[in-house]
């Protein structure tokens, strides 16, 4: 018998009992819909957190104090340490700094009001963020060095504050009481994964040290932000940051009380993460493409068992183990493989629809469905369909002629 | 063994011993047999007396535990499971008492079935059409089993043993599930393809009448022929 007709055979036999047919196909439709969305989806994210970490600038080096016990006296970061940073002859890898203080605080303006994150920042910071404002314009030195009450405002933070993003230049707001001018409203970044950028204000570092973020030394600062000159000087840059910070610091070799994180860093560490949460989700729902395996190998042991009189017969008119294996295993991977097929479909509906449901929380999710993933599910349907046939079309191919057909 | 060449079919002391657990079975007891090319023979016993273990080994569907059956020529009682699948599928015709068609199938792919199984075969369906016009059903062919009366579907199945021309037709008790008047159509049209084709026809049954049409009767009792 060749495969076009066992194929044919293997339809109009499953075509016969189309509920159980279709019910058994649902359990293969639902597990490889799960994979595929899945995986899609964890591919997705990863995009959009990748996608994120890159748009915080180019070239960046992360520098802030690390907490570790083998340091005896370990000493903050400090606008000292920016300043050195910054300095061409020290760090000749190095084209931008920006010393960054973060903290949270109370904004309001008439009777509406919003808590959201507050940062102290330099006029560098525009630059090697590669930030800048839709409105108005960005911190400058005058606002630094006169300790300016002004504030730039995030979209998401005038929209919740205004209710509109234009023409708010020169309206006063009050962050945790104090009155502050606004300045700028800052470019939309869009919401990502892990916070919204929209949703912050940014006020010059030294008004921030002075009134707004409390600090056990003046000149502490929390973060600085780094940009190396290119891509390839990244880790010069490094080299050079962590040579000035350990002679400032007096620290030995071997026990930094800083730590530096260059954006590729990030990245891995990311990718990381979201590649463990990719093949966690894709390992629950190859669970359910099993169940469905399970179900099929069910289905066709009361199949082999309902036409043990037809396996019978097929023997006594000359079948030979042979044939009656590759029938009930043409059922069994007919039925994994209309599962698989409808199961990519579906799988492709539900991760396009988590898509545009992410879309609607403004937490863009674009779900990348690959050739691969679609080709792996394929094989892995029809392998299951084969291995959970395998022990049914077995026990067909196995039945005594005899006993078969006198079995009623 | 010499074997003349008009027997079809020659067994020689055939013994089957069948273990249900701890006690053994002794279905035949040294039977040995000789049935001529082109004969009509008729087997005859009552219920447990190896007249259905005979039959098994005769359509090579079962093995002798020991003793040696030729069918046509070929030793058969020590092949392979698929070597007597072969056997099955080229020497002997089947017809059941309760026919054994495929319900999902028409009439001439239940024809056509065993021909699936024979290599190298191409014209199928030709070959199906003739053995379903020989039974006299040409205007059925695409008709399933349940469209079709007990008599018809019987020839169906009458068809399905003839197709691939074999040496010999195995009909068990093949008026069992018929009226009298059909059953002897049946008959009638058993014998006639004995005639036209000297196809060996082989009847198992308890039917005398359907027994005092063949032209040789053997009665088998205890597992050995005690009366030709």
């Amino acid at each position: 018998m060749n495969l076009f007709q066992s194929i044919i055979e293997a339809l109009e036999s499953l075509s016969s009992n189309k509920l159980r047919s279709g019910l058994t196909i649902l359990g293969i439709v639902i597990g490889v819909a799960a994979v595929i969305a899945m995986i899609s989806i964890g591919r997705g994210a990863e995009a959009t957190i990748t996608d994120s970490i890159q748009g915080i600038g180019t070239n960046l080096l992360f520098v802030f104090r690390s907490r570790s016990d083998e340091v005896r006296n370990p000493k903050p970061i400090t606008l000292g340490d920016a300043d050195a940073i910054a300095d061409p002859f020290l760090a000749p890898s190095v084209v931008g700094v920006a010393p960054i203080i973060e903290g949270n605080g109370e904004i309001t303006f008439g009777g509406e009001s919003h808590s959201t994150s507050i940062s102290g920042v330099t006029p560098d910071y525009s630059s090697v963020r590669n930030y800048d404002v839709a409105e108005g314009s960005f911190i400058s030195e005058e606002h630094m060095l006169g300790q300016a009450s002004v504030v730039l405002l995030g979209p998401a933070v005038a929209d919740e504050l205004f209710g509109r993003r234009e023409g708010l230049v020169g309206e006063d707001v009050r962050i945790e009481g104090q009155p502050f001018r606004v300045i700028g409203i800052l470019e939309s970044k869009g919401g990502s994964g892990f916070s919204n950028e929209d949703d912050q204000v940014l006020v010059p570092l030294t008004t921030a040290q002075t009134r707004l973020v409390r600090q056990s030394t003046r000149d502490r600062v929390d973060l600085i932000l780094v940009q190396a000159i290119s891509p390839d000087a990244v880790p010069q840059a490094s080299e050079e940051i962590a040579q000035i910070l350990r002679n400032r610091h007096r620290t030995a070799i071997g026990s930094d009380d800083f730590t530096i994180l260059t954006q590729q860093n990030f990245l891995e560490t990311a990718s990381t993460i979201t590649n463990v949460l990719t093949i966690f989700l894709g390992g629950i729902a190859a669970i359910s493409l099993l169940v469905g395996g399970i179900g099929i190998m069910n289905i066709m042991l009361v199949s082999v068992t309902e036409r043990t009189r037809e396996i019978g017969l097929r023997k006594a008119l000359g079948a030979h183990k042979k044939d009656i294996l590759v029938q009930f295993l043409t059922e069994s991977s007919v039925l994994s493989l209309i599962g698989g097929v409808v199961g990519i479909l579906l799988g492709w509906v539900i991760s396009l629809v988590v898509g545009r449901i992410a879309e609607a929380n403004n937490a863009a999710i674009d779900p990348r469905i690959g050739l691969d993933v679609v080709l792996i599910a394929t094989l892995f349907s029809t392998a299951v369909g084969l291995f959970f046939g395998l022990y049914p079309a077995n026990r067909a191919a196995s039945l005594e002629p005899v006993e078969a057909l006198r079995y009623e | 063994m010499d074997q003349p060449d008009d027997s079809v079919i020659v067994a020689h002391n055939l013994t089957k011993i069948y273990k249900m657990g701890e006690v053994e079975v002794h279905a035949l007891r040294g039977l040995s047999l000789k049935i001529t090319r082109g004969d009509v023979v008729a087997i005859m016993g009552p219920s447990g007396s190896g007249k259905s273990t005979l039959m098994n080994i005769i359509g090579c569907l079962d093995r002798p535990s020991s003793g040696e059956y030729i069918l046509d020529g070929e030793r058969v009682s020590d092949l392979t499971d698929d070597q007597l699948a072969s056997i099955r599928n080229k020497k002997v015709g089947f017809v059941f008492q309760s026919f054994n068609l495929l319900p999902r199938a028409s009439a001439l792919d239940n024809v056509e079935l065993p021909m699936r199984y024979t290599p190298g075969l191409r014209t199928r369906k030709a070959r199906a059409q003739a053995a379903l016009d020989a039974v006299g059903l040409s205007d059925r062919m695409t008709h399933r089993p349940n469209e079709l009366s007990g008599g018809q579907q019987q020839r169906v199945a009458i068809a399905r043993a003839l197709v691939n021309e074999p040496a010999i037709i195995l009909a068990d008790e093949p008026t069992g599930n018929l009226d009298s008047k059909s059953g002897a159509e049946i008959i009638e049209l058993l014998l006639s393809l004995n005639r036209e084709r000297g196809t060996t026809l082989i009847l198992v049954t308890h039917d005398p009448g359907v027994a005092a049409h063949s032209r040789r009767i053997i009665q088998i009792r205890d597992g050995v022929v005690v009366e030709e």
